[in-house]
């Protein structure tokens, strides 16, 4: 809510009794959240267990190579780049009661302008130029491809879950097209674009491989955070999200609204596929889809759309991703399994948050 | 008695009602009737609140028995118990004498006892017969035919008349409660409880769910009828208990119901629900007040007409003047077109034609929130559905329709410090009942909320005022607060337009009536002696 500061009257008065309360507040929420995670390891433990792999060897290292390891830790932080954009447009359009679930088909189309237009005006013009014009480019891009279900939702009223993933569908192919007929490298075999020399990437930070890009996602983040919670847009937003009939019945425009939030929701991922190619890919090869805008879902869902928590659910995401696909290569753990994994702490942290809720129901009745 | 014989032996093969009419049988043979259900010192805690404290009630068969009581009086409650939605704390729930705990709302249903509650529990998308229907076992094929001759044998028997096949959305809203009933029949009720049944309806439904209830009453049901009209009370019950603040604090048993007439029966509930007022408290002398003819309209609306949709009527042909600090009533049966009109004022609605002038400048082209800046308010009589958003806490509640707004926001950042301070104004100034300012809107009670929009819709730059049902739902002393808001409204020279189902609400506030009937306006009428009989003819079709 965006008004967060108690009436100091009533905080001194109680200040006394408070502080045993927040204690155990505190304590509260943690269990709430450590109980259903170490759970989900159990049984995703008994799972592994199932195909004949020592989970505490998996969860080890997992861990190791995700968070530990000085390599492991510099590609955790750079997978985040890319997924704190994608979570950013979750948060707004989630917020506003506007399921964007293309954000798979935007990231792509946003990656592949960037990663078409990037070498070609590197090329013309200063550095740090080329790579503005391709942001803007991909962003763009990102957000006239998400201009149907606006489209269709704000006037018509169509329901935009199903019309984004349809569209996200016809994204991913049409990257693929683009990738293979229009931007093709032809000096290479594989179907790739041209890829952009390491040189003129986003610049990494200080001596490590962590891309730049982490410090933009991170901004963007925090910048949505604040709009969402602190300005006159983000409450507008919020309203729409919460009541749209209050919204119509208090004067907003609220066709202009969802245009607008399915324009900054693509966007941001459109960003998010440019920021990883222009930052660490530096090309699109065909068929590459990592999925990530489908991944974030459960991060955002944790963080209750709240950007601050979204940014440490991130984090746990790459660990996990970066961790997961290391394990897979070692122990012969498919890849999809940090999915199975993130899943299953959703799906405990739900069953976890019903029963906290039936309990104080009859607590009280 | 000659139909309820009919009904009771032509259901013999079901074993329940075997036992049902056994019982009733044996009941009617001795003298006084048994309690079908009974409460025994019935304590009821929420946190802060105690709902119910100590209440005895008893529930015979053959009975209306009246529940009446102010909004939080404990009614919602005590029905929650008895439906199986909730436990008492203390105290015990005998039925057939028997002390028996009613665990769910299942086991409720298996003990006869159901329940129709205030908003409709009905699947609009699903035809009557198959809403009927739901809840049978999963394993078997729905038995419609069955299920049609049943629904023959009852219908027959009351007298009313049901599409088994036609979609509950396309049925008023009387006809969907005749199926609330006729589920809680089909399901072998012997006690129905009839939640605030009539807030919904026209004055004519109204009338045949008194009809109703008593045939159902003659065939040996037992009704628990709650409401907080004293009118309906006095006219539907035949027992009559009175909830204040949790307690019972008075019943009137059938064989003083009966002795003593209408008038007699309403000055000692309000004697029990009020204590010192004798006459009924709603009225009130309306002042003298002098509106100065020759001032300009600061409200003109000419011909204006809205297409009709799917579920509303359109407006054809609507024009009325409104001067500074007139109070225009617009009296007529709920559904004919009041929303519409006030929506269609207010900028939410599209026109289809004629004007709206606000102080001689057209604004029909303008949208919802541009009227507003000129001074043109809608409080609305949805307030949750659109007035509020319920999770949102009171404070942003109070700005809602300024959001941008300097002092509020500056360059579009919110002023927290500024939005707290006018709102703790408005919350002393409407006397807002509140435990803070960050408490979600949808926690307040009814008349709180209305307080808020209140005090959004009547602050700084009003001119022209629509109040659409103002007082719906809320209990005394809130109407009452809430009347003298929109009288105080008026004096301070604003026009007025009053938008009311309730004819003594307006009787008692209007400068003029209007009464619209299918979407126009068949005639206006104005607040003098006569007033009343005028009015009610135009309402139901006669000139005046």
């Amino acid at each position: 809510m965006s008004i967060d500061t108690a009436p100091t009257v009533s905080a001194t008065a109680l200040d006394a009794t408070s502080g045993a309360a927040t204690r155990r507040d505190i304590l509260h929420r943690l269990l709430m959240t450590l109980g259903p995670i170490l759970a989900a390891l159990v049984i995703a433990g008994c799972i592994l267990l199932a195909v004949g792999v020592d989970p505490l060897a998996y969860y080890g290292f997992v861990l190791e190579k995700g968070l530990f390891s000085p390599l492991g830790i510099q590609q955790t932080l750079t997978r985040m780049a890319p997924l704190l954009f994608l979570a950013a447009g979750l948060i707004v359009a989630f917020r506003a009661g506007m399921w964007n679930l293309g954000g798979d088909g935007q990231f792509l189309l946003g990656a592949v302008t960037a990663a078409a237009s990037a070498p070609v005006f590197v090329q013309i013009m200063p550095s740090w130029l080329a790579l503005t014009c391709s942001f803007l480019i991909a962003m763009v891009v990102a957000m006239i491809w998400s201009l149907v279900p606006a489209l269709l939702r704000a006037y018509q009223g169509v329901n935009e879950i199903i019309t984004t993933l349809m569209m996200t569908f016809l994204g991913t192919s049409l990257a693929n097209v683009l990738v293979k007929l229009v931007f093709r490298d032809p000096g290479t075999t594989v179907p790739q674009t041209r890829t952009l020399p390491v040189e003129d990437r986003l610049p990494r930070l200080f001596d490590t491989t962590i891309t730049s890009g982490l410090l933009l996602g991170l901004a963007a983040i925090v910048i949505v955070h604040l709009v969402m919670t602190r300005t006159a847009f983000g409450l507008k937003l919020r309203i729409v999200g919460a009541n749209p009939r209050a919204a119509i019945h208090a004067g907003l425009g609220v066709p202009g609204l969802t245009i607008a939030v399915f324009a900054i929701s693509a966007g941001l991922a459109g960003v998010a596929g440019a920021v990883d190619i222009i930052g660490v890919q530096g090309n699109v090869r065909a068929d590459w889809n990592p999925a990530y805008g489908l991944a974030v879902i459960p991060a955002v869902f944790l963080a209750r759309m709240n950007g601050f928590a979204a940014i440490g659910f991130v984090f746990l995401l790459s660990v996990l991703s970066i961790g997961g696909e290391s394990a897979a290569r070692r122990l012969g753990v498919p890849n999809h399994f940090t999915l199975v994994l993130v899943s299953i702490v959703l799906i405990m942290l739900a069953l976890a948050e019903y029963f906290d809720h039936r309990y104080n129901q009859s607590r009280r009745a | 008695m000659a139909a309820g014989g009919v009904i009771r032996s032509s259901l013999r093969t079901i074993p329940i009602f075997l036992y049902w009419a056994f019982m009733s049988s044996l009941s009617s043979s001795s003298v006084a009737a048994r309690d079908i259900v009974a409460l025994e010192g019935a304590t009821k805690r929420f946190p802060g609140i105690v709902a119910n404290d100590s209440v005895d009630l008893s529930i015979r068969q053959g009975e209306v028995h009246v529940l009446l009581g102010e909004n939080g009086a404990g009614k919602s409650t005590l029905i929650g118990m008895l439906s199986g939605l909730l436990q008492p704390d203390e105290g015990r729930i005998l039925v057939d004498g028997k002390p028996t705990p009613i665990t769910s709302p299942r086991h409720a249903l298996a003990l006869g006892i159901g329940t129709v509650f205030q908003h409709m529990m009905l699947v609009p998308t699903l035809t009557v017969a198959e809403n009927l229907l739901l809840g049978g076992p999963w394993w078997q094929r729905p038995r419609t035919e069955e299920l049609a001759a049943r629904v023959a044998e009852i219908t027959s028997t009351l007298g009313i008349t049901v599409k088994l096949h036609a979609k509950v959305s396309e049925l008023s809203l009387g006809e969907q409660q005749q199926v609330e009933i006729l589920r809680a029949m089909v399901r072998n009720s012997r006690l129905l409880i009839l939640d605030e049944s009539t807030s919904m309806l026209t004055p004519k439904g109204i009338d045949e769910l008194g009809a109703l209830m008593r045939r159902l009453v003659e065939q040996g049901l037992a009704i628990v009828f709650i409401t907080h009209k004293l009118k309906e009370a006095a006219a539907f019950g035949d027992r009559i208990s009175v909830l204040k603040l949790g307690r019972k604090v008075g019943e009137i048993p059938p064989e003083r119901f009966r002795a003593l007439g209408e008038q007699a029966i309403i000055s000692e509930i309000v004697e029990l629900m009020f204590g010192k007022q004798k006459d009924d408290p709603e009225a009130v002398e309306r002042p003298i007040r002098t509106v100065r003819a020759e001032a300009a309209p600061l409200l003109q609306v000419a011909d204006l007409a809205v297409a009709p949709t799917d579920n509303a009527p359109g407006l054809s042909s609507i024009s009325f003047d409104i001067r500074p600090g007139e109070i225009l009533g617009i009296a007529g049966i709920d559904g004919n077109g009041q929303k519409q009109l006030a929506e269609a004022l207010a900028g939410q609605r599209a026109a289809t034609g004629g004007s709206v002038q606000l102080e001689g400048v057209a604004i029909e082209a303008l949208s919802v929130g541009e009227r507003r800046r000129r001074g043109l308010r809608y409080l609305t009589d949805d307030r949750l559905g659109e007035g509020t958003v319920g999770t949102f806490p009171v404070s942003i509640n109070f700005f809602l329709k300024q959001v941008g707004a300097a002092p509020f926001w500056r360059k579009g950042v919110e002023q927290r410090a500024e939005i707290e301070k006018r709102a703790a104004q408005l919350v002393r100034e409407y006397d807002v009942r509140t435990p803070s300012l960050k408490t979600p809107v949808a926690r307040l009670s009814g008349g709180n909320i209305q307080k808020v929009l209140l005090a959004r819709e009547l602050a700084e730059g009003a001119k022209v005022v629509i109040f659409n049902k103002p007082t719906y739902g809320l209990d005394l002393a809130n109407t009452l607060a809430s009347r003298q808001r929109i009288r105080d409204t008026a004096a301070r020279g604003l026009a007025v337009l009053l938008i009311s189902t309730d004819l003594e609400e307006l009787l008692s506030m209007c400068d003029r009536i209007a009464v619209i009937a299918n979407g126009a306006l068949v005639g206006t009428v104005k607040n003098a002696d006569d007033a009343r009989t005028k009015v009610g003819r135009l309402m139901i079709g006669l000139a005046a």
